[in-house]
């Protein structure tokens, strides 16, 4: 199903785009819009930063997100809360059912620590966001700790975490209600080295609801 | 020489510390906590808890394991503890949380024990070498775990009883770093608001520990070898 199928029967759209891999998106969505990512062909690790669009500072923050929910994976009722504590955003829809928010983004410089030199000079998810992060002002400083939607990183009562093949198929999505205005940036992860991509990387579908 | 300090609980502190150094933590009391951030020697690259994790594929924090940097650089080796938890994945708490379960407490009412959040020591003291709100990331909570359920959600539980008195963690520094420690509570406890102390020790690494006595994963190995300490 593509992301314009998938819109046709939910009314106006504010934004159908597509983001293809090891490409970016920054985008706006004001309170109450809805954003849909749509992980067309499965298994696409889509890494995702969440700032107040009023006030970069006041960012999403994985680790008070966890705290507060008191569970490490995010799915439908998730709210996404910020370094105060605010609510940027609640996940109202998820056909895919589990999304990481502890396995952070790869990074040229994570990508030689785990798998060697040889990947130096991969294309990788922090340079995307510094790449379109930077018209809002958003460098190295203002990059937290990320979502990253459609990948399974199972963690478990022994203190292992590994990652896993994808939970996720064609067509899965996840839906985010914006609880105030946001700046949403998005990385769609280029990764070649680990089972987050399926090992291989695709496409995936941006739908937005707002007037 | 060494250095020693006791940071009260639910106090604030920070310090630089040359590479090569041997910082050791001890629990004055039980159930104390050590909220800890660390930038490396250029000021910039920050303690990164997701690639730290995922690296030496551990939820937790335990020895041994290498504390990594947002550009893939050992900061600091956790060469040994008596406990094989830090919590890693609950942040730290906030004064709206301690002012929720405890009511308001400041300064004029409570004097030097008021009620102060890890997030508002930790801001102080990173405030204090020039950094701020800006710079907060993932923290270690040494001495705390947060028990993972093997459900559908991953559920998270504090434990009580984790530490005692005398518990203690070396690190071992490998580039030049600021530390940033809160002894606040931890925010997932529910003990009544008694934070204990730690006392902080840093003296030089007489006897390194070598990569092979501390049985490093590869990817360790890497990250020091990209701090260009690669010791033994």
């Amino acid at each position: 199903m593509s992301a314009t199928e998938a819109a046709l029967d939910t009314g106006l759209t504010a934004l159908d785009r597509i983001v293809e891999p090891g490409d970016g998106a920054l985008i706006p969505v004001p309170s109450g819009g809805r954003l849909r990512i749509v992980d067309l062909h499965g298994n696409q690790a889509v890494d995702t930063l969440f700032y107040d669009a009023h006030d970069i500072d006041n960012r999403y923050s994985a680790f008070d997100t966890i705290r507060e929910q008191q569970a490490v994976y995010l799915t439908t009722g998730s709210r996404l809360v910020s370094n105060r504590l605010d609510e940027l955003a609640v996940i109202t829809d998820d056909t895919c059912g589990r999304h990481d928010t502890i396995g952070g983004a790869c990074s040229q410089e994570s990508n030689v620590i785990r798998y060697g030199e040889f990947t130096r000079h991969q294309h990788a998810c922090r340079q995307t966001f510094l790449l379109y992060g930077a018209k809002a002002g958003i460098g190295q400083r203002q990059l937290g700790h990320n979502v990253n939607f459609f990948m399974n990183v199972p963690v478990d009562s022994r203190g292992n975490l590994r990652f896993d093949d994808g939970l996720s198929a064609p067509g899965r999505y996840v839906e985010l209600t914006a609880s105030r205005d946001l700046l949403v940036l998005i990385s769609n992860c280029p990764q070649l080295n680990n089972p987050c991509n399926g090992w291989n990387p695709t496409p995936v579908g941006l739908l937005g609801w707002w007037s | 020489m060494s250095y020693q300090h006791e940071i009260p609980g639910g106090a604030a502190w920070s310090a630089p510390i040359r590479a090569g150094r041997l910082m050791t933590l001890t629990t004055l009391a039980a159930g104390a906590n050590a909220s800890m951030l660390i930038i490396g020697a250029d000021r910039l690259d920050r303690l990164n808890v997701p690639d730290t994790l995922k690296s030496q594929l551990s939820a937790c924090i335990a020895p041994a394991m290498v504390l990594m940097s947002d550009r893939g650089t050992a900061l600091a080796t956790v060469v040994r503890s008596s406990l094989d938890w830090h919590d890693c994945l609950a942040g730290f708490g906030h004064d709206r949380q301690l002012e929720e379960r405890f009511g308001p407490s400041s300064y004029a009412k409570d004097g030097n024990s008021w009620r102060r959040s890890a997030r508002l020591g930790l801001v102080s003291e990173l405030t204090k070498h020039g950094f701020g709100e800006a710079d907060l990331h993932g923290c270690v909570n040494f001495f705390s775990k947060v028990g993972i359920s093997d459900d559908s959600r991953a559920t998270l539980t504090f434990v009580p009883d984790h530490s005692a008195a005398g518990d203690q963690v070396s690190l071992r520094s490998e580039q030049d770093l600021l530390v940033f420690v809160s002894t606040a509570p931890h925010p997932l406890s529910e003990q009544t608001y008694a934070p204990g102390g730690v006392r902080v020790e840093i003296s030089s690494a007489a006897v390194h520990d070598t990569v092979a006595e501390l049985k490093l994963r590869d990817e360790a190995v890497r990250a020091l070898e990209q701090a260009g300490r690669l010791a033994g």
